[in-house]
């Protein structure tokens, strides 16, 4: 295979017009001849900046190396010493403000594809077979994790590899958390990849308790204290929705983006064998422009809508990753930017039948360092919609904090902790991920997985 | 898995489980839910706490066959399991969360309707244990649709049937008994609990506030994962937007919008009878009419 070292190997998509109809996934991944040929493109850097940009620190030429020279399993315990979830990072992870961005080919021409080869090594891996390598001896300690989502899979893992014994609480029915409920089938298979990368992590000896809701059911004293688990992480996320508060949000037909994409997602809505019903709407109007607004917006296209997208800043503030926004455009999703909602029209039985928007202009820089929106008088508008989806954000949920003794919080409701070990206001509890910053990616939230899994050793060791 | 150990047909395609599921039945109280699952392609089905027995580890579940799922779940026996079975959800009972020597100065009355019965049944249950007194109604359509009445002459001070067609008890609806005991009989109630399809639940709030009753209601709003997480439930009350789930279930009646409470209830009413329909006349339900695949 011929290599332009400035360019990267494309990858292979379904074509837009094909995939807008159904919900396989869109990016197809390198096949082994164009995987090994991308590899060549990284320089192996003495000093490797893209190390340094990934809240992991995968030795990333390192895997690279081995994918070159075609030793795929190799290149997969390479990644694994630091990841749980390589097939799931390679996916939807924002390399490109990452690692990819710290990438010195990145300078003259385009950056290796990162994200790209770590998926090939994880998909690899699965085809061939290859486990993680559990610990060899138990050290006898139990830890207790709650959530099974990206913070809480990464923590256990690293703990299991340690020699601990591991048990992940989850409060649904099905344990990936975000990866499970939020994360769209297109975008992340859960069979083939969040269910197989969560085997893994159980095939360490990590057990998963699904429907056991922390707070309710037993609380986190209950579990230091009556069932002897010695520590506990809290990876219990961000998953309290908000909404806007303007007239006509409580219509039939308004949902949040949780709700609309638990109901595809982890209920399967989409599919006919399940009995869980979806209003798949025939004007959608998704308000927000992050990651998890184009997931909405990309899941009611497939679901036979027509798709506006309503944001109150431009183009150059969506929080979405840029591939996102161009595969939402390329699927035919209308952008409606400087934009923003002030009111929903419901019909006489409470159904939706549009909303009213005004346009914004950008003004001065907020304490976020983006410039803040500001509506032009007079400027309002109808779209006609029957759904509208809310995907403003999310918040963490209160219930253990709430329930547990001793445990601080900020005024946004997040839990306190030490960025670098975890550690929070109360011995023997760390936490990480949205439940302590609050929204943000799976990666950083492994980050802190993995961060609060070596606290929690150190802790455990003393 | 959550293992049925006991099914009972109440009346009125009302049944009556207890599941195996020690984690809820040692942390639950009366006034919350649970969430049930039947198989991989199932809904998560809300449902109120009926009873439990902590020692036993079961978790008692009462539920009606109203559509699809409800009727599925009818089928189910004796020793086959759930694969699901969450909880215990929402909070716990305003009145069990009162100190008992305050709710001994109160005289409490508790409306029932329909299986709305269930659920009032461990909170008086709960109210005999402490020694408190308290009256019930329980508001049925005709005699024969009554569930729990044995049950619930146990615990009672006070138990008045009221029917609407006069087979039984009281001639009237729920609200026509309050009134005969507030207005005729010249009881005096500090707190009335009401319990039980959303409309009775709006009619006695109506009521009561033109008595000035502080009233408690349970409300049963569509949900998805009950943690919290969705927002399906959420509620008008007062000036706020609750979430049934986690704020709830029980609300001031006199501050629940109920009228936007029902109609959000009836959103997915098409969906549901026609996985109805589906589930009744199975591939005969396509008529070839052309109009949908």
């Amino acid at each position: 295979m011929e290599v332009d070292v400035l360019k990267r190997i494309p990858v292979r998509e379904q074509e837009p017009k094909v995939r807008a109809a159904n919900f396989d996934e869109v990016c197809l991944g390198y096949n082994k001849e164009e995987a090994m040929a991308e590899a060549t493109r990284c320089i192996k850097c003495k000093n490797p900046q893209c190390v340094k940009g990934c809240p992991v620190n995968i030795d990333i030429p390192g895997f690279i190396k081995e994918v070159e020279n075609g030793n795929f399993d190799e290149a997969y315990h390479v990644i694994n010493k630091y990841s749980a979830l390589p097939a799931v990072c390679g996916r939807v992870c924002p390399q490109e403000s990452q690692c990819e961005a710290k990438c010195i080919r990145g300078i003259k021409g385009d950056a290796v594809s990162i994200g790209k080869l770590e998926r090939f090594v994880a998909d690899t891996a699965k085809e061939n077979g290859i486990k993680p390598m559990p610990a060899e001896t138990n050290n006898g300690k139990k830890v207790a994790i709650i959530g099974s989502g990206p913070a809480g899979l990464t923590c256990a893992g690293d703990l299991a590899k340690l020699g601990y014994d591991v048990t992940i609480f989850e409060a649904l029915h099905k344990a990936g958390g975000v990866l499970s409920y939020g994360i769209p089938e297109f975008r992340l298979p859960k069979k083939s990849v969040v269910d197989a990368e969560i085997e893994n992590v159980k095939s360490l000896g990590v057990k998963i308790e699904t429907n056991t809701v922390v707070g309710k059911a037993v609380t986190i004293d209950e579990l230091l204290n009556e069932e002897g688990f010695d520590a506990v992480f809290i990876g219990s996320g961000a998953g309290l929705p908000r909404f806007m508060g303007i007239p006509g949000e409580n219509a039939n037909g308004v949902f949040s983006a949780n709700e609309y994409l638990t109901r595809s997602n982890l209920m399967k809505a989409f599919d006919e064998k399940y009995d869980t019903p979806i209003i798949a709407g025939k004007k959608v109007v998704v308000v927000g422009g992050g990651n998890v607004a184009m997931d909405a917006a990309r899941t009611a296209l497939r679901l036979g809508a027509d798709v506006h997208i309503v944001y109150r800043r431009s183009e150059a503030e969506l929080p979405a990753r840029v591939e996102e926004v161009h595969h939402a455009k390329e699927e035919g999703i209308i952008f409606n930017l400087l934009t923003n909602p002030v009111e929903i029209y419901e019909d006489e039985e409470g159904n939706v039948k549009g909303i009213k928007c005004i346009r914004m202009e950008l003004g001065e820089p907020d304490e976020s360092g983006r410039r803040s929106p500001v509506e032009i008088p007079g400027s309002e508008f109808d779209i006609e919609a029957d759904t509208v989806i809310m995907s403003l954000g999310t918040s963490p949920n209160p219930l253990i904090s709430s329930t547990t003794e001793g445990l601080k919080v900020n005024k946004r409701k997040c839990i306190v902790a030490e960025e670098s070990d975890g550690s929070t206001s109360k011995t023997a509890v760390y936490a990480g991920g949205d439940a302590v910053t609050g929204a943000a990616t799976v990666i950083l939230a492994m980050g802190a997985g993995k961060a609060a899994a070596k606290g929690i050793d150190e802790f455990l060791s003393r | 898995m959550f293992k049925i150990l006991e099914k009972k047909y109440l009346a009125n395609n009302i049944w009556l489980m207890d599941i195996e599921a020690p984690r809820v039945a040692k942390s639950c109280k009366p006034g919350q839910f649970v969430i049930v699952k039947m198989d991989e392609e199932g809904e998560r089905i809300p449902l109120t706490i009926c009873d439990y027995d902590s020692k036993k580890g079961t978790v008692t579940i009462v539920f009606q066959t109203v559509g699809a799922s409800t009727q599925e779940m009818a089928k189910y026996e004796v020793g086959e399991s759930f694969m699901d079975f969450v909880g215990p959800l929402g909070c716990a009972s305003e009145l069990i969360e009162t100190p008992v020597e305050e709710l001994k100065k109160e005289n409490i009355l508790f409306v029932c309707g329909g299986v709305g019965t269930a659920p009032v049944y461990p909170q008086v249950k709960w109210m005999r244990a402490h020694g408190i007194d308290v009256d019930v109604i329980i508001g049925a359509r005709t005699k024969d649709i009554i569930i729990l009445e044995d049950e619930m002459r146990k615990v009672a001070a006070n138990l008045y049937i009221a029917t609407d067609d006069g087979s039984y008890g009281f001639k009237g609806n729920g609200c026509d008994q309050i009134n005969e005991l507030v207005k005729n009989q010249g009881k005096k109630y500090t707190r009335v609990v009401a319990i039980g399809p959303m409309i009775m639940m709006k009619f006695v709030s109506l009521l009561t506030k033109e008595l000035n009753i502080p009233t408690i209601v349970s409300m049963n709003p569509i949900m998805v994962d009950g943690t919290g997480m969705c927002g399906a439930c959420r509620l008008q009350v007062g000036d706020e937007i609750k979430f049934a789930c986690v704020d709830g279930p029980e609300f001031d009646g006199h501050l629940v919008d109920f009228d936007q409470a029902m109609r959000r209830q009836r959103m997915y009413k098409t969906e549901e009878g026609r996985a109805l329909l589906r589930l009744k006349e199975g591939s005969t339900h396509h008529g070839g009419c052309g109009n949908c695949n």
